[in-house]
This record gives C-alpha cells, sequence and structure tokens, in this order.
C-alpha cells in the first residue's frame, strides 16, 4: 500500500508551489524551513519529494538541463525532473536543507525565466513603502547593509532577490533564502525604487553608470543555470528592460550606518526629480 | 590554416542584444556574459560563415574606423581566437552555416 503523502504549501514571490512528502520528519523540517512563506493559496505547481541517501556534496556544479518535455535539474545532492507543461515535478534529495533551498531556487529561477522575472545574488530591503537592492559578488556588503539598516527597514533578503516585473517596473519579493545573516526574509513586497551595486571604500558616494555596464553586472549577479538559448534570450531581454525601468548605481561605501543616509539621500532626490518629470 | 582564410560564424548556443552602442553576448551552454566594443560588434555582426575575416577586417573595420590595417587584422584574429575559445564564435578554413540576428 501506498504511503500517504503529505503537502506543504510554499509561496515565494507570489507563487505557490504544493511539495509533497511521505517522509514526516522531511514535512516538519519543510516546514520549519519556510515558516513564514507557508500558503494556503490553490498551488500553481506540485513537486514531490523523495528523500533518499543521496550524497551530501553540494560544491558540485549544478547542471539544468532539457530532456524531451522535461528540465532536468543536477547536483551532487539532488536530481530532480520537472515538467512545466504538467506543472509537477520529482525530487529525490537527503534531507538536507541546503539541497531544498537549491532545487527550490533552481525551479524558481526558471518559473520566472517565462515570466519576466529573475533571482538576483542581491540583499533587498525595503524602506519608506520602496525596495533598495544591494548587489555584489560574495564580500561586498550585502549582508553588511541589511546589519546596518535602519529598525524601521524591512529586511527582504541578505542573499538572493525576487524580482517580478510590475505596473510601471518591478517588484522585490522577501524570501526564505538567507545568507549570512542566517535569517529569512519578511514575507512581503515593494516597487523596486534603486539597484545599488556595492563596493567597499573609504567614504560613502553614489555614482552613475552606463546602461550596458549595468547589464554586464546584472547578468553576472543573476541566478540561472539552464542550458536553453530562448529562455537565455528571454533572461538577457528582462535584464535589459530592467535596466532600462529602474534605476541602477555604484554605491562605494564605508560599512557604517551613515551609508543608509545616503541610500535615503538618493531616493529623497530621485522622488523629486521624478515628481517634477 | 592560411590567415587570409579563416572564416567566422556566431555560435547557434549565445544570446546576443545591442545596448548603447555595445553587444551584449551570453553563451545559453555556461551562462558566461560577454559585452562587446563597437569594432568587436562590427566583427560580430559580420560573422556570416561565409566572409573571410581578413574581408570583413578591410571592408568592415577599416572602413568604419580609424585604425591602423595591420594593427587592426592582429587585434581582430585576437578576439575571434578569444571568442572561440568561448565557444560564442565558430572557426574555420572552410565556410560556415551562421546564425542571424
Amino acid at each position: 500500500m501506498a504511503a500517504s503523502r503529505k503537502v506543504a504549501c510554499v509561496e515565494i514571490g507570489g507563487i505557490p508551489i504544493a511539495l509533497s512528502t511521505c517522509d514526516e520528519g522531511f514535512l516538519d523540517l519543510l516546514r520549519r524551513r519556510y515558516d513564514g512563506f507557508l500558503s494556503s493559496s490553490a498551488p500553481e505547481f506540485e513537486l514531490e519529494f523523495y528523500v533518499t541517501p543521496r550524497g551530501s556534496d553540494s560544491d558540485d556544479d549544478v547542471r539544468v538541463r532539457r530532456d524531451h518535455n522535461e528540465w532536468i535539474l543536477e547536483r551532487g545532492d539532488f536530481h530532480a525532473r520537472w515538467d512545466p507543461g504538467t506543472r509537477r515535478g520529482k525530487v529525490w534529495q537527503n534531507a538536507n536543507p541546503y539541497s531544498l533551498d537549491s532545487v527550490l531556487r533552481i525551479l524558481h529561477s526558471l518559473i520566472l525565466a517565462e515570466r519576466d522575472g529573475f533571482l538576483l545574488h542581491a540583499a533587498s530591503a525595503i524602506c519608506d513603502r520602496s525596495a533598495y537592492l544591494f548587489s555584489g559578488v560574495s564580500g561586498a556588503g550585502k549582508t553588511t547593509m541589511t546589519r546596518l539598516a535602519p529598525v524601521h527597514v524591512t529586511l527582504l533578503t541578505d542573499e538572493i532577490s525576487y524580482l517580478r516585473p510590475s505596473a510601471g517596473g518591478y517588484a522585490a519579493f522577501g524570501t526564505p533564502f538567507a545568507g549570512e545573516l542566517a535569517r529569512a526574509g519578511e514575507n512581503c513586497t515593494a516597487p523596486v525604487a534603486a539597484l545599488f551595486f556595492l563596493e567597499k571604500g573609504p567614504e560613502n558616494r553614489v555614482d552613475e553608470m552606463s546602461q550596458a555596464e549595468a547589464v554586464r553586472r546584472l547578468m553576472r549577479n543573476i541566478l540561472f543555470f539552464a542550458e536553453d538559448k530562448p529562455l537565455v534570450e528571454r533572461l538577457l531581454a528582462t535584464a535589459c528592460d530592467f535596466v532600462a525601468r529602474v534605476p541602477i548605481r555604484r554605491l562605494t561605501f564605508y560599512p557604517d550606518a551613515r551609508v543608509w543616509e545616503e541610500v535615503h539621500n538618493f531616493a529623497s532626490s530621485f522622488h523629486e526629480v521624478a515628481e517634477h518629470a | 590554416m592560411p590567415e587570409n582564410c579563416i572564416y567566422i560564424a556566431r555560435s547557434s548556443a549565445i544570446a546576443a542584444r545591442a545596448l548603447a552602442g555595445e553587444m551584449m553576448v551570453m553563451n545559453s551552454a555556461d551562462s558566461t556574459f560577454f559585452t562587446l566594443n563597437e569594432v568587436a560588434t562590427t566583427i560580430f555582426q559580420a560573422a556570416d560563415g561565409h566572409t573571410p575575416l581578413r574581408e570583413i577586417v578591410r571592408d568592415r573595420v577599416c572602413e568604419q574606423f580609424d585604425v591602423d590595417p595591420e594593427q587592426a587584422q592582429a587585434d581582430a584574429e585576437q578576439f575571434v581566437a578569444e571568442l572561440s575559445s568561448h565557444g560564442i564564435l565558430l572557426v574555420s578554413n572552410q565556410p560556415l552555416a551562421a546564425e542571424t540576428f
């Protein structure tokens, strides 16, 4: 007799996905891991998890490729098959929460690419009802920016920002994918006011950058794994559209709380310009 | 292969988009990303698989940019070698089929 499957619906970025398993312990892990993102919405997608004694080597390169109608997601610690036509997939992995996060991130990156959105290696936070993104390579200061944020700032993530097109621009959503801060973001959303590429320096300053430079930096920080030309073309078009719609600047910062004054000053001056335009 | 018989074609596995005078190129096989300057973009766009590189340099690059022909040829060969090592351009001493953009 087949064991009954238990379901947890996890909604990230407004996209509810039903995650099912027969393993009570794994279900408990799912619910704890994504507490704050559990949803009662009707799921748009379904993933069946099968807990197996797969290797735990999450340092292997991830591979995402097409096999006829399905996507194959592979790494040392998981193997998954995903059919975008039926909106269903199966995952074989060990009970490691990092493997779980990786599978969900890849799946969301595929879903978002079809919807002109993307996951960005960036911290994001809401200040005065607008979202600000802080992107850069590891060590550039993403977690530092979130640690320095004033108390009225709402953290969306210190690691992986979730971006979707919205009326007039793009919206950022909170994610449970945490970096060094080891704290999930708030499950909320706001229109994106600006993206800053971080660089540490002796003083705080905001500089313009060319559109081409902005696209180049953006593409280097977008999480995308699929070996698929149509999706890559669409992603590149999305990146160009994002750069055309969202102010993008280089933020050189000295790591203390005054950097948020710089962000606030930029936001105020930009709003003033926009209102006069 | 003789230098004057190098044919170049764009790989079918890449996505490209022009923006503000530069060409953004991404290899869908490994997600490597390149931005090409104006001269490189001219060569990239002319990489139709049946026009020899030397002809592209002479008729396109030297016509559009104030460059020394010998230096332009050397730079073009270096550029082609680099992009072909990343799978962006295909290189042959025979004409090739090419992607159109």
